[in-house]
């Protein structure tokens, strides 16, 4: 059994938050961080169909008989592992954050 | 008869059946029943959705894509990975903070308007009988070949197996199923790919190299643009692909089952990493059975290519290895149908009956017990479905049912999260313009009208030219959204949304499901 939020809060609280210093300083430090990497990951994403359907430079061999095209693939890859990894880092500083939040407010 | 394959398929259905039978003590209301009580760990959940996602699409579709069209197989594998990223980044903490048992209560913790639910609950049915049909042809397919058994039967078998999962272990005995299946899936592909490995000498240089040869492709096998000769419509089916996961009401309800945002968020990394390793495992599939099986064999069992991952296991190891990974095939269809049955009953029995019907006051009893019958509908309807869809291409239905999900349910979740002005009419408009619009567009598609006979329902030219909608569709549904909270004549309710700002990002007032 994990503790319940038992305090119960009322809609004009939910109000005062969203407008405290502590929660604004959480939302924008979020997306700081959110919404560029999700452009990223997006545009890299894209880019490889773009470029397979739109021209022949990842036909272009890189090593042996494998070509850029595998190695755009794979490098998606490891953009996806390395962007988890770079999120559960960051999210726990949104954690204490938020934690700060939630403090703030004496809610437990 | 294939013996030890029969012998297998026995195995896993008593296993599965064991684990039933204790999940069923520990099922006794709707949250255990909807989401297991809530209690699953990060790495649980992270395998149970890995279990939940890796289907028979992924597992026999793209082993059977990439050793018949090469590079352009592999656009699944790469498409279905970095969905996670809009997954992690975007979705699944807001989900969980701000719903309880379905991806419409997501949006009702917004919108507290009866047709706002009932159009997500809709989405979601839909959008899981599509996929559910699509696992069910390839079940059918599968047992058909290994047992000898017709297609009817076959889907029969499954059809009663998901249908016995769901009703007496509800999502916990779904959540098992899964995570054994998802170690099952990891271990048989693992050895399959060490096998190939090893035919190719330990080298990844001579594995690309023989490959040159080994197809009646040649060196084109290698490069992209054999199959997706046209641009967009490669880029409409990566759209699918990379947004449509964030939209699965299937995989989005595997967020309810654990505790909070945080082993939320922790249990996408764990599936991110193994669906992650497991895709890159389908070039040593996709490649061994075009080295090794060659490409007549493999469309001579299955002219779409379904079949390459089994006859793969069959020439590298014999009967045994073939007998194994068809068993693992077959448990990888059960655990997805059951995670879809699942999915779609909750919809109906939370959202329909107690949300709509009973305005929230169906009691536990009542509500599990809807939950059940609706269970066994869902099945009833998808089994029935699917025997008159033996035809259809397996693939195809997959990637329509990733494309709806994408164009009918990930605008009106983004808005619902991100967008201030967002409303009751706009969250309509977007939901049932991106599902019409998904559905219209490959009905009058190449997928359901060709010029050739025999390769679609219809003869003629279709009148959209590309095979997914998604390229027009995903972009309808976002749009549809934006002028439907334009066009309507509502305020919008800016302290609801500072509400719903503040429980997505803190999850104070998580609705805890003990």
């Amino acid at each position: 059994m994990e503790a319940r939020k038992t305090k119960t809060v009322s809609e004009n609280d939910y109000s005062s938050i969203a407008q405290s210093p502590s929660f604004q300083a959480l939302l924008s430090e979020k997306k700081k961080f959110i919404i560029p990497v999700t452009i990223f990951f997006f545009c890299f994403y894209f880019a490889l169909p773009i470029l397979t359907s739109y021209s022949t430079v990842l036909n272009h061999k890189f090593i042996g008989s494998i070509t850029w095209a595998w190695v755009f693939a794979f490098l998606q890859f490891i953009m996806t592992w390395g962007l988890c990894m770079l999120y559960s880092k960051k999210a726990a500083k949104f954690d204490e954050l938020a934690n700060q939040v939630v403090e703030e407010r004496g809610i437990s | 008869m294939n013996t030890p394959a029969f012998i297998m398929f026995l195995g896993i259905v008593f296993v599965t059946l064991i684990i039933t039978y204790y999940a069923s003590k520990k099922t006794k209301n709707a949250s255990e029943f909807y989401t297991a009580g809530g209690g699953l760990t990060g790495w649980q959940n992270g395998l149970a959705i890995a279990g939940d996602y890796m289907s028979a699409a992924s597992f026999l579709g793209i082993a059977g894509a990439v050793a018949l069209t090469g590079f352009d197989g592999f656009f699944y594998s790469i498409g279905f990975l970095v969905a996670y990223l809009v997954v992690l980044y975007l979705v699944a903490e807001p989900l969980r903070n701000l719903g309880k048992y379905t991806f419409a209560d997501m949006i009702a913790s917004r919108f507290d308007a009866k047709k706002v639910r009932g159009f997500a609950a809709m989405n979601t049915v839909t959008i899981s009988i599509f996929y559910m049909i699509a696992q069910l042809v390839g079940a059918g397919a599968l047992i058909k070949l290994l047992l000898g058994l017709s297609y009817t039967t076959s889907v029969l078998i499954v059809g009663v197996l998901m249908t016995v999962y769901v009703i007496f272990g509800g999502m916990h005995a779904t959540s098992w199923v899964q995570i054994i299946k998802a170690v099952l899936l990891m271990g048989g592909t693992l050895v399959i790919s060490i096998i190939v490995f090893s035919k190719f000498n330990w080298s990844i240089t001579d594995m690309f190299a023989q490959m040159k040869t080994a197809t009646p492709l040649k060196e084109s096998f290698l490069n992209p643009g054999v199959k997706y000769k046209i641009g967009l419509d490669t880029i409409s089916l990566n759209m699918g692909l990379v947004l449509g996961t964030a939209g699965l009401p299937h995989i989005l309800v595997r967020f309810f089952t654990v505790k909070d945002a945080k082993t939320a968020r922790s249990s996408v990394v764990y599936a991110t990493w193994v669906i992650g390793i497991f895709y890159v495992m389908t070039i040593f599939l996709g490649f061994g059975a075009a080295a090794f099986v060659g490409n007549s064999s493999i469309v001579a069992a299955n002219p779409a290519g379904n079949m390459a991952a089994p006859l793969l296991a069959k020439a590298l190891g014999g009967d045994m290895l073939f007998a194994f990974i068809s068993a693992v095939a077959f448990a990888t269809i059960l655990a997805v149908v059951a995670g879809l049955v699942l999915t779609a009953a909750s919809a109906f029995a939370h959202d329909f009956y107690n949300e709509i019907l009973r305005k929230g006051k169906a009691t536990e009893k009542q509500q599990v017990s809807m939950a059940r019958w609706a269970a066994i509908g869902v099945s009833v309807i998808s089994i029935i479905l699917a025997l008159g869809a033996q035809s259809l291409n397996v693939a195809f239905l997959v990637s329509l049912a990733f494309a709806v999900a994408a164009s009918a349910n990930l605008p009106v979740i983004i808005y619902t999260i991100y967008w201030r002005r967002f409303n009751t009419t706009g969250a309509v408009w977007a939901m049932v313009v991106g599902l019409i619009s998904a559905i219209g567009l490959v009905a009058i598609g190449p997928s359901v009208i060709s010029p050739e006979a025999g390769k679609a329902i219809f003869v003629g030219n279709p009148i959209f030219p590309y095979t997914t909608p998604g390229i027009l569709s995903i972009p309808l549904g976002f749009l549809a959204g934006y002028l439907g909270t334009l066009f309507s004549s509502q305020k919008a309710d800016v302290k609801k949304y500072e509400e719903v700002l503040v429980k997505s990002n803190t999850g104070i007032g998580l609705a805890n499901n003990r």
